[in-house]
């Protein structure tokens, strides 16, 4: 395993000297300037003189591969801009971006925000009901996808007035188009060779993130152009990504990961990074990284513990000695696969915590300072973070005790909003803090430790999946009365979704009903969203005044202290 | 009931194949690997050949691999002696 000075010399010394100045530096940046996160990814790169250097190595999962340069993704992403732009898509536009992760979809990334619209992505496995929920809350204007998508946008188009353009990437002219479709395809389309990129400034907006809470629809966060700011740093500091490095994040741009450093951190960083769309299985994710020379990875908790099921006999099939750097994302990474991760790499994976909400790293563990397994690490250099008394919101002092973790909300990528949700974003500060609505508790070192949410968003294999969602759409069913929703423990996803339902009369407790009401969810709103268990049961707990208490049905399947049931209306 | 590979095609074509998706699926097709069934849909895929075939698939058995084809699916269901 490669070994070299990590851009951080030392977490302790930095902390002591760190602004987000250093960033603004680095970036050529100052208070006012144009700042353009597309620009910064592409044409800056380029101007440094690194126009030929490998930005992307993609390969599909039929093994086709493409490579393109700094100065492609500069054309391409020019190009992209402009057609949106020649279209009739105006700067402060949502351009939704429903793909695979195909190149198509990094490079439309850029090229809206170069033209200064505002970036949707969403994860490309959802179904029209989720699609349509994202879409109508922020009445997006254009829709980028694929053929085998466009079914889905078909579905609900009539539902969508206001979406004017639906650009297809793949499209072979065997079909005829319909009516607000236009075809795209980025390697016939002439290039464009110099594009005015939006004159965006700090605050404009850049990239909308739709996230589940528990109650309500998902909401969509609102970042700005800014937030490259806190993603530069930290990807260059926490990720530790360096000049020659070959990066793999495996995170999808659907979700705040696979945007903030998928795109965003590593190419403002300049550095190759490679990816793929290939199905997960530990030998075709070792093939990959070993057939790239990856050298730092990114990525999840449910991988890492997936790969670890297959063993370090699967690992030593492979030569991945160009590895040197490891980091993880998406929930906590237990002690057991961070141990493990020493054992079949030669180094452990580096657990890092953030938010949607929080655009970039929080609280991480960093090259070169020390793992404590289990553990989320100590705040990024800049960050002030407390955990906060869960009654009184004030910071707690003493270690070791549970409360919310908290932030001072004065970071470049914090978000500005949810997008028509001004009344939750508010209520997401509390005495001056930022609140995460995760709780943990500080140890005698400073390093923090994650306890668990603190309200029913179900955390399934990183992605936060809000109970309402699924509930309300159980309730289309027609077999479905009644039905609640929770987390249930997964040695593999961490927690995934059980559904309790209670029938309408007339349907029997069956197999087949539980298969069928499985696939129902999982083509209306997504495969995460799918319950992995369902339970039939005759009633569901509830408050005297008719609320169903999640909290109940949560206990009884981690094992956990029911807590007070004064209020329920009915015994358990 | 017996096996067919047929109707376990027909169920993953017109389960995990969007309408507008027009790839070619086969007995040998990857389904996991891909990505035409990803692993959160597995359980869907399980819980299929379980109602089906009157037969339960431990956990241990249920692997990426063991459902990464149809042919694939098949020998598992011969090993939990279902022909």
């Amino acid at each position: 395993m490669p070994s070299k000075p990590s851009n951080m010399k030392s977490y302790e010394e930095e902390v002591k000297t760190f602004s987000w100045d250093i960033s603004k530096k680095e970036l050529e940046y100052k208070d006012g300037d144009i700042i353009n996160i597309g620009w910064y990814c592409s044409d800056r790169i380029c101007e440094k003189g690194k126009a030929e250097k490998l930005a992307l190595i993609w390969e599909s999962s039929k093994g086709e591969e493409k490579r393109y340069t700094f100065n492609d993704l500069r054309l391409i992403t020019n190009t992209m801009a402009s057609y949106l732009k020649n279209l009739g898509v105006n700067q402060g536009d949502r351009v939704c971006l429903f793909m695979d992760k195909i190149p198509e979809l990094y490079m439309g990334f850029l090229g809206v925000l170069k033209l200064g619209a505002i970036a949707q992505p969403l994860f490309s496995a959802f179904g029209s009901e989720s699609l349509l929920t994202r879409l109508e809350d922020a009445t997006t204007t254009a829709i980028m996808t694929q053929k085998k998508h466009l079914p889905k946008v078909r579905n609900i188009l009539e539902k969508m007035p206001y979406l004017k353009y639906i650009i297809v990437v793949d499209d072979d002219g065997s079909k005829a188009l319909r009516e607000r479709e236009f075809a795209l395809n980025i390697e016939t389309e002439p290039k464009v060779e110099k594009f005015d990129c939006f004159p965006s400034t700090a605050e404009t907006k850049s990239v909308l993130h739709y996230t589940s809470g528990t109650t309500g629809k998902p909401k969509g966060a609102q970042h700005v152009h800014y937030s490259l700011i806190s993603q530069y740093i930290t990807a260059k500091y926490v990720l530790d990504l360096q000049e020659d490095d070959v990066y793999w994040c495996t995170a999808d741009p659907g979700w705040v990961t696979g945007t903030s450093y998928g795109i965003i951190g590593v190419w403002a960083n300049g550095v190759t990074q490679c990816v793929t769309d290939i199905g997960f299985t530990a030998d075709n994710w070792y093939k990959f990284a070993e057939k790239n020379k990856v050298t730092v990875w990114y990525s999840a908790p449910t991988a890492i513990r997936s790969l670890m099921k297959e063993g370090t006999a699967a690992v030593k099939k492979h030569d991945l000695s160009s590895l040197r750097h490891l980091a993880s994302v998406g929930e906590p990474l237990n002690a057991e696969a961070v141990i493990w991760s020493q054992e079949a790499f030669g180094m452990m994976f580096h657990d890092t915590f953030w938010q949607t909400e929080t655009g970039s790293i929080m609280v991480s563990n960093y090259p070169g300072m020390k793992i404590k397994p289990g553990s989320m690490g100590k705040p990024f250099p800049g960050i002030t973070a407390t955990v906060l008394d869960l009654k009184t919101s004030e910071p707690i002092t003493k270690k070791g005790i549970v409360g919310m973790i908290a932030f001072q909300p004065n970071w470049p990528s914090i978000i500005r909003t949810y997008w028509n949700n001004e009344e939750i974003y508010k209520n997401k500060f509390k005495n001056g803090w930022y609140l995460s609505g995760d709780r943990a508790s500080i140890d005698e070192d400073g390093y923090y430790w994650f306890v668990g949410r603190d309200d029913d968003v179900i955390n399934t294999a990183g992605h936060l999946v809000g109970p309402f969602e699924i509930e309300s759409a159980l309730l289309e069913h027609p077999a479905v009365a009644e039905s609640a929703v929770v987390g249930k423990p997964d040695p593999v996803n961490m927690e995934v979704v059980k559904a309790f339902i209670a029938l309408k009369p007339g349907y029997d407790q069956n197999k087949m009903l539980e298969l069928e009401i499985m696939n129902f969810v999982r083509k209306k709103l997504s495969a995460l969203a799918m319950p992995q268990e369902i339970e039939f049961v005759d009633s569901l707990p509830k408050t005297r005044s008719g609320k169903i208490m999640r909290r109940v049905l949560r206990a009884k399947e981690w094992g956990e202290e029911i807590g007070d049931i004064s209020t329920l209306e009915n015994d358990m | 009931m017996a096996v067919t590979k047929d109707t376990i095609l027909e169920y993953v074509r017109n389960e995990y194949l969007e309408d507008g998706d027009d790839r070619e699926v086969t007995y040998n097709t990857p389904l996991i690997s891909g990505g035409i069934v990803d692993s959160f849909s597995m359980v869907s895929l399980k819980v299929f050949l379980e109602t089906k075939y009157n037969v339960s698939i431990p956990d241990a058995k249920a692997t990426p691999e063991a459902f990464d084809s149809v042919d694939n699916i098949i020998a598992l269901l011969k090993e939990m002696g279902v022909e």
